[in-house]
């Protein structure tokens, strides 16, 4: 079984299938060069071993009836070489020995006159052998005469051995060569992907611009398809900010007519129990009006902490801004709004959520603590977190499950009579959340009144 | 004070119309932003209402192209739009304030008197019976010389009785001045902060008189 089946990595894959490839190629090389060496040393072999048997044959003559030999010195001497080879010969009449070593065998096997070729074993050692033929005539009488000329292979077999060394160093070679091709082949494949890995990855959240990487034309499908995925993600963002704001737009709109004239017709009334009940319903109102809000604000922060897009955010301005917006609301109630800041405090993050968060906790600072009273706003800053402490002089948290008000809809159980959503610190603690940063409620130590800690890592 | 209302919600221009004018206010409405482009070029206003999503286009546009043409009227935008949205762009184009539908006329009234305030400075509604003076946008009451020192909800009492001298005021009436729907209030809340006013106002020509089952009433010269 192929060990690196898909999934796997490209690069090893197609570094693998390469190298298999060059290791087969590099044989076959190997293969045809040695077989062809081979072939090549035989043929010359046996070209100088029918030379040499011509030779010995054109010096056989026929004197007065006699067949005479003078077997010229060049017919061995064009089997010399180097190595130790040595020669036999033979000569025959009719297949009676006329001179040569008598044992040794003839290459011939039919009655033709071309030059026959064997391999044989002669004296314990490989021998090649070429036996030529002539016919003259002796005195009128046809005769036959055989010429056989044997060597020894050794060397043959050490030219063998020496193009055998150089073709394993080329097949080697040739592999090596393939194999760094392989892997550098593998690398630009894989490269070219995570060229464009890398510049999806490396993006911002909110950066939904298509994808136009240079990219091999076999990726481009790739690309094409990341792209409309792309395009399609920003399009639902896109609608579901709208249909938010859309939305928020629709239920506000009526909220806001019914209660302006609830308002001026409770000042227009003087029956009680009209005014009673035209209170109660201004109330009905602001809470609902209050819990859309605060849904709608709270799928907007989801939707932004999601995709988080940081900026240097500078919280002093920040806090400052928001504290005097709010202020004429803290004063309707006769509330002391205090901010202090001890200094600059930069953090990353979204301007959009940390506003909508400081402003959750500072509403309900001033919805919760009763009339004149003071509420104080603190910046501070330790090595890592710049902190966020707002205090006030209300009721506080209850005891128990001071923790769990964080969670989606959940109120103290001291928070009646005042209107509220149960959302406000659930926002600002997945606010908290995706800064890294942490919410603590808690109430203040030796009095009344809760104190709420925003922490967000510093930048 | 005169007041232009850009708001093309027929209903709810209708009630804060109503509201403007019940509190003594001049109050022109623009269903549209063409609408408001004529009242402007005609008028002078104290203070812009502003809705964002009106038919002819963005409020904001118009309050950018206002304040490009150098006219400061300030400018309160109302918006019904997710705050987490539009809370910064409003006032990146130059308003003043902005407050979220629903609103609280209580609120309304606060961010105009912090806007006016803060951005006229002058005191331009002042009302005098005898030695005393009363400035409901800077909120100071003087004595002769001396600067009485009030606080929100006296301030906003104040101007209930010096809206109306010498007419008698339900206590209920007073109690929907004062305080939001969201607090559970008696009448006799009332009793405290008129008790304060009284201390406030000694040794002046005014005084606020209790009528017995009927409420209250600010005895003038």
């Amino acid at each position: 079984m192929w060990p690196f089946r898909a999934p796997g990595s490209i690069r090893l894959r197609l570094t693998l299938q390469l190298l298999t490839g060059a290791a087969v190629m590099a044989l076959v090389l190997f293969l045809i060069v040695y077989s062809f060496a081979r072939q090549i040393g035989a043929e010359s072999q046996d070209r100088i071993l029918s030379a040499s048997a011509t030779s010995i044959l054109d010096a056989t003559t026929v004197q007065s009836g006699n067949i005479s030999v003078d077997i010229p010195y060049s017919a061995f001497t064009m089997l010399d070489n180097s190595v130790d080879d040595r020669v036999f010969y033979r000569i025959t009449q009719d297949g009676a020995g006329l001179t040569g070593y008598d044992d040794l065998p003839s290459a011939r096997q039919d009655q033709g006159t071309g030059p026959a070729f064997d391999t044989v074993t002669y004296r314990g050692e490989e021998l090649r052998i070429a036996t030529l033929t002539r016919r003259v005539s002796v005195g009128g009488t046809p005769t036959r005469i055989d010429v056989t000329v044997g060597q020894t292979r050794d060397a043959q077999a050490d030219v063998l051995a020496r193009i055998l060394r150089m073709t394993v160093l080329l097949g080697f070679g040739f592999f090596a060569a393939s194999a760094l091709l392989a892997v550098l082949a593998g690398r630009s494949t894989a490269a070219s992907l995570s060229r464009l890995a890398e510049s999806v990855s490396r993006r911002g959240p909110q950066d939904l611009r298509p994808v136009v990487a240079e990219v091999p034309s076999e990726m481009r499908p790739l690309v094409a398809s990341l792209n409309s995925l792309i395009a399609r993600l920003s399009a639902a963002l896109t609608r579901t900010e709208d249909f938010i704001a859309e939305a928020a737009h629709r239920v506000r709109t009526p909220l806001a007519t019914v209660r302006a004239h609830g308002e001026n017709t409770l000042r227009r009334v003087s029956k009680e129990e009209n005014r009673v009940s035209l209170r109660e319903m201004i109330r009905a109102i602001d809470e609902s009006s209050r819990a859309a809000g605060q849904l709608l604000d709270h799928a907007m922060v989801s939707l932004r902490a999601d995709q988080l897009e940081l900026s240097p955010v500078a919280l002093r301005p920040l806090v400052a801004d928001l504290v005097d917006r709010l202020r004429p609301v803290a004063e309707l109630k006769d509330m002391d709004l205090r901010f202090e800041a001890s200094e600059e405090q930069e953090v990353m993050g979204d301007t959009i959520l940390i506003q909508n968060a400081v402003r959750n906790l500072l509403d309900n600072a001033i919805k919760y603590a009763p009339p004149e009273t003071p509420i104080d706003v603190a910046l501070t800053r330790d090595e890592a977190n710049a902190t966020l402490t707002i205090r006030d002089r209300g009721i506080g948290f209850p005891a128990t499950g001071a923790d769990a008000l964080t969670g989606r809809f959940a109120r103290g159980e001291n928070a009646t009579g005042v209107i509220g959503s149960g959302l406000g610190l659930t926002i600002a603690d997945e606010v908290a959340r995706a800064h890294g940063g942490t919410l603590t409620i808690a109430n203040t130590e030796g009095g009344p009144g809760a104190c709420v800690r925003l922490s967000l890592p510093l930048r | 004070m005169r007041f232009l209302l850009v708001e093309d919600n027929q209903q709810l221009a209708a009630a804060v119309l109503d509201r403007l004018a019940l509190d003594g206010h001049v109050v022109d409405h623009a269903g549209d932003l063409g609408m408001a482009e004529d009242y402007i070029s005609a008028t002078d206003y104290d203070l812009i209402l502003l809705d964002i999503m009106l038919p002819d286009g963005d409020g904001r546009d118009f309050l950018n192209a206002q304040r490009a043409r150098g006219k400061d009227t300030p400018v309160i935008v109302l918006t019904a739009r997710s705050e987490v949205s539009d809370r910064v762009g409003a006032l990146d184009m130059g308003a003043d304030d902005y407050i979220p539908k629903p609103f609280d006329f209580a609120e309304l009234e606060a961010r105009c008197r912090a806007v006016l305030r803060r951005r006229t400075g002058t005191a331009t509604n002042v009302k005098r019976f005898g030695n005393v003076a009363f400035n409901a946008l800077e909120g100071t009451l003087t004595n002769g010389d001396r600067v009485i020192p009030l606080r929100n909800r006296e301030l906003r009492l104040l101007e209930v009785f010096f809206g109306a001298p010498g007419q008698i005021i339900p206590k209920p009436k007073l109690v929907d001045r004062l305080f939001s729907y969201d607090e559970d209030v008696s009448e006799n809340a009332i009793e405290v902060y008129v008790g304060r006013l009284r201390k406030k106002l000694e040794g002046s020509d005014v005084s606020i008189v209790t009528v017995r089952g009927l409420g209250y009433r600010l005895a003038v010269p």
